[in-house]
């Protein structure tokens, strides 16, 4: 009896692959339905003048002593971008997908968050509020909840990790996934657990869509998912892919990053960080080759809290600064482009004396991929991001 | 009279989850079961075994000095590169004996509240082994600073912690100059090379340890208190500029202290020397704003994820009131009456859940190896948080679907693995309590094996929370 009741559960989810789902997808074509967002969150601060280093700013070299990435000419010099940004020179997939027209490349961009702790920087990056700790749920979740949804999962969204960051986490409902060396349960003390949790509503809520996420991963199996990889994202990254390529999986991804806060020794072309780059590039790479086809109608937003100062600090790293770099990534993204109001390095031009100021505003890329990848009407945009109607979405991010 | 609610909520919320025996022994007078546990110096770890961190840190300085020199005495041959020490092999089984005696002290000790506090306060100054070189010195830290002030003020608790080579290293303090140091004048001199502050530490003090993101402080005050602080640093062997002090220890280092007084949140600091940052430390320990903001975090750990404003203002007061004294503090949470009026409003962490886990089955630990996975596999390696403001203390943070699943599979291994050995529906009331539900208590009876019956109690709501 047990059993029978969990075959019913699976059923009763779209995500398990069968022969319905073909017709959901021929009557769902264009309007944002097929369209794929990956969310990769940067934890810490990233050093947008080592990720997008503007190498021709007078200011740049003398600023970033021991930081600094030299020009393209040089041993180890930056990727180019053109006569004034570079890419990192260990972030070879986004310059080979740069050339391709696939990735544009935001600089001096920020959050409408003005201090410098990490904590609320995040918070505000994640709740599209601009005052900290002021809501409880996501601007992606509110989205997702206002988006198109025919024919996808009754979890519309997935979060790569055990747990769902404040990004994704709302009115919508969200799986989580992360894998496991574990030994799973068999279906008759599950289907005891379901019993236990029937009064629970969180509880029953998360098992479920830990069930349906189980069972599409046990699918992809032989597929996408799983596989080794020397690369610390690898795991997560090809299980990212099997969820989005399956056509009625989750639209949109978030996958968490840490351990960007480069206060010591933060390294040039060479060191610490750029071995963070140069595991998120290849992250990336793969991202889109076990994507194949579906990398067509995919963006991928890499964004962080906020940036760091724009002078090396004393111990050869740098301190929690304002504005940093972003970039939108893919085969949806009408790329080549550095798309930045660069106010330059001179000390007149940093905010307050020590950081990139900030001269475009990330809600304005976020509105624009919701309504022109995600097909999020757009009137939304305002429970979306409260408190933002002087920011208009930035269009024209997306191929036709 | 027993208050059988009362004394689920002192085993469960307040301590570690209960063992057998604990509600009973506690049902009698659950308040004055906890306040008992603040009587007496607070409990150390007695494992002789256990290196201090200066022991930790000198050998570390020691290794790196004979590998440096391996290599370059016979230009990076193989059997130097062979013969050199990794880190590693001294910081991991360092790391692997701490949790273990964590775990064992906090599976067996019939203080159990004041074990919660312990690692409360071990959280609230996180330092966070996802950077390589604490991870040999976490456990130590949480030993040496932590450990024995929980029963003393804030401002002692604050000032152990903030001196501890572990917190100087992880927030990268030991080595901050002052731009007008000694050291930086000569720096620039001869090699043309200028050194500086790192504010790291100093903004963390403040918005993390101290007077909260909104306490009322600028990024001029975090400047000036970075550089009141240089210096703070941390001994090292030899004669050299790193050398000096007791190796491993804390060490005040003249030579990078920038010199003069600091303006720090309106008060002006003319002392010279260690004894400024000395100062500003106990400023910030009295100012209101901490008050408020510990008040918060331990309200928030204690009675709910978002506790009653008037509980927080209660526990602000009796912190301003007592200048900081902890058992004070305590004991006005436990008068908290908003920790007492509803059962089970926070999920427990994979750290509360694992011990609480070990509490109620009594399960021994075979092999020191598999604890530090055990946390790991949870999502919650011990003294491994993303950042400097500690593992997160909210239901959302923790109970993502994928988190939940594996905590079942966890508690699925733990049934298989105690299975005919535990009778499950003789435990459940024993440690749960009045919490213990008709749902819960009638599955467990119709439980499919005594292991399975094991795997539904760890698995329960009632077990999921505290």
């Amino acid at each position: 009896m047990h059993t029978m009741k969990r075959r019913r559960f699976l059923q009763g989810t779209a995500w398990v692959a069968g022969g319905a789902l073909l017709t959901t997808r021929l009557s769902f074509a264009g309007a944002g339905g097929d369209s794929r967002l990956v969310v990769v969150i940067l934890r810490g601060a990233v050093d947008g003048l080592a990720a997008v280093p503007p190498y021709g700013d007078p200011a740049y070299a003398h600023l970033r002593g021991g930081l600094a990435i030299a020009a393209p000419e040089a041993t180890d010099g930056a990727l180019r971008l053109d006569n004034l940004f570079g890419l990192h020179p260990q972030l070879a997939f986004l310059h080979e997908s740069f050339a391709a027209g696939e990735l544009a490349v935001f600089h001096a961009v920020a959050t409408p968050y003005r201090d410098r702790s990490h904590f609320d920087g995040q918070d505000v990056l994640e709740s599209g509020v601009p005052v900290p700790h002021a809501s409880q749920t996501g601007w992606l979740n509110r989205a997702l909840a206002a988006a198109p949804q025919a024919g996808h999962s009754a979890e519309r969204g997935v979060a790569l990790g055990s747990n769902v960051p404040l990004m994704m986490r709302g009115p919508a409902p969200v799986a989580s996934w992360a894998p496991t060396k574990l030994a799973e349960l068999d279906e008759d003390t599950l289907q005891r657990i379901a019993d236990l949790y029937a009064h629970d509503p969180m509880l029953g809520q998360r098992l479920g869509a830990a069930q349906t996420a189980n069972a599409m991963a046990a699918d992809q199996a032989s597929g996408t998912m799983g596989g080794g990889g020397n690369n610390r994202y690898e795991e997560v990254i090809r299980a990212t892919a099997g969820f989005l390529a399956n056509e009625a999986g989750p639209r949109v991804a978030v996958f968490d990053t840490t351990g960007w806060d480069t206060h010591a020794n933060e390294g040039g072309a060479r060191g610490q960080l750029a071995t963070r780059f140069g595991a998120l590039d290849a992250a990336l790479r793969t991202l889109k080759t076990q994507l194949g086809p579906t990398w067509r109608n995919t963006a991928v937003l890499a964004m962080t809290e906020f940036g760091r100062t724009a002078a090396v600090n004393g111990t050869a790293g740098s301190d929690h600064g304002t504005a940093t770099a972003a970039f939108l990534l893919g085969g949806a993204v009408h790329g080549g482009r550095v798309l930045c109001d660069w106010p330059g390095l001179a000390s007149a031009n940093l905010y307050q004396q020590r950081d990139v100021a900030p001269t475009l505003d990330l809600r304005a890329v976020l509105k624009g991929t919701l309504v022109d990848h995600l097909g999020v009407p757009a009137n939304a945009l305002d429970s979306v991001f409260p408190d933002s109607g002087g920011v208009r979405p930035l269009r024209d991010l997306f191929r036709a | 009279m027993r208050d059988s609610q009362a004394a689920a909520i002192a085993t469960n919320r307040f301590g570690l989850g209960a063992r057998p025996g604990e509600l009973a022994a506690c049902a009698s007078d659950p308040r004055g079961w906890l306040e008992a546990q603040l009587k007496g110096p607070p409990p150390l770890i007695p494992d002789p075994g256990l290196q201090s961190t200066a022991t930790l840190v000198a050998t570390i300085d020691k290794v790196r000095a004979q590998n440096r020199q391996l290599r370059q005495s016979s230009a990076a041959s193989q059997s130097a590169i062979n013969a050199a020490v990794k880190l590693g092999e001294i910081y991991r089984p360092a790391y692997i004996g701490e949790v273990t005696a964590r775990l064992r002290l906090a599976a067996a000790t019939d203080r159990p509240f004041l074990e919660r506090i312990t690692q409360f306060w071990s959280n609230h100054f996180a330092v966070s082994v996802d950077k390589a070189v604490v991870l040999g010195v976490a456990g130590s830290y949480e030993r040496e600073a932590i450990r024995p002030h929980v029963l003393g003020s804030f401002a002692q608790l604050l000032l152990a912690v903030e001196r501890h080579p572990a917190m100087l290293l992880y927030l990268d303090n030991f080595r901050s100059v002052g731009p007008d140091s000694r050291l930086a004048g000569r720096a620039q001199e001869r090699a043309g090379r200028t050194l500086g502050i790192n504010e790291n530490l100093a903004r963390e003090i403040m918005e993390l340890h101290t007077l909260g993101v909104a306490g009322g402080y600028s990024q001029a005050d975090v400047t000036a208190f970075a550089k009141v602080i240089t210096g703070w640093s941390i001994g090292a062997a030899g004669q050299g500029l790193a050398g000096g002090g007791v190796p491993g220890e804390f060490f005040f280092r003249t030579n990078i202290h920038e010199p003069g007084p600091q303006t720090v949140i309106g008060h002006r600091y003319g002392q010279d020397g260690e004894s400024q940052g000395e100062s500003v430390l106990l400023d910030l320990a009295a100012h209101p704003a901490t008050a408020q903001h510990i008040a918060t975090q331990l309200a928030r750990h204690f009675i709910a994820d978002e506790p009653p404003p008037e509980a927080v203002a209660r526990l602000a007061r009796v912190f301003a009131r007592t200048a900081g004294d902890l058992p004070a503090l305590y004991r006005a949470l436990i008068a908290e009456s908003t920790a007492w009026s509803q059962p089970l409003t926070k999920f427990k962490t994979p750290n509360d859940y694992v011990i609480s886990a070990w509490r109620a089955l009594d399960l021994p630990i075979e092999d020191a190896r598999s604890v530090p996975p055990l946390f790991a596999s949870l999502g919650q390696r011990v003294w491994s948080p993303n950042s400097p403001a500690g593992w997160p203390d909210r239901s959302a943070d923790w109970d993502g679907a994928s988190a939940l699943m594996q905590r079942l599979r966890w508690a699925d291994q733990i049934g298989q693995r105690v299975g005919a050995g535990v009778n499950a529906v003789q435990l459940a009331p024993q440690i749960l309590g009045d919490n213990l539900g008709d749902t819960t208590r009638v599955a467990l009876g119709r439980a499919a094996s005594a292991a399975q019956a094991v795997t539904l109690l760890l698995a329960a709501p009632e077990f999921m929370r505290r």
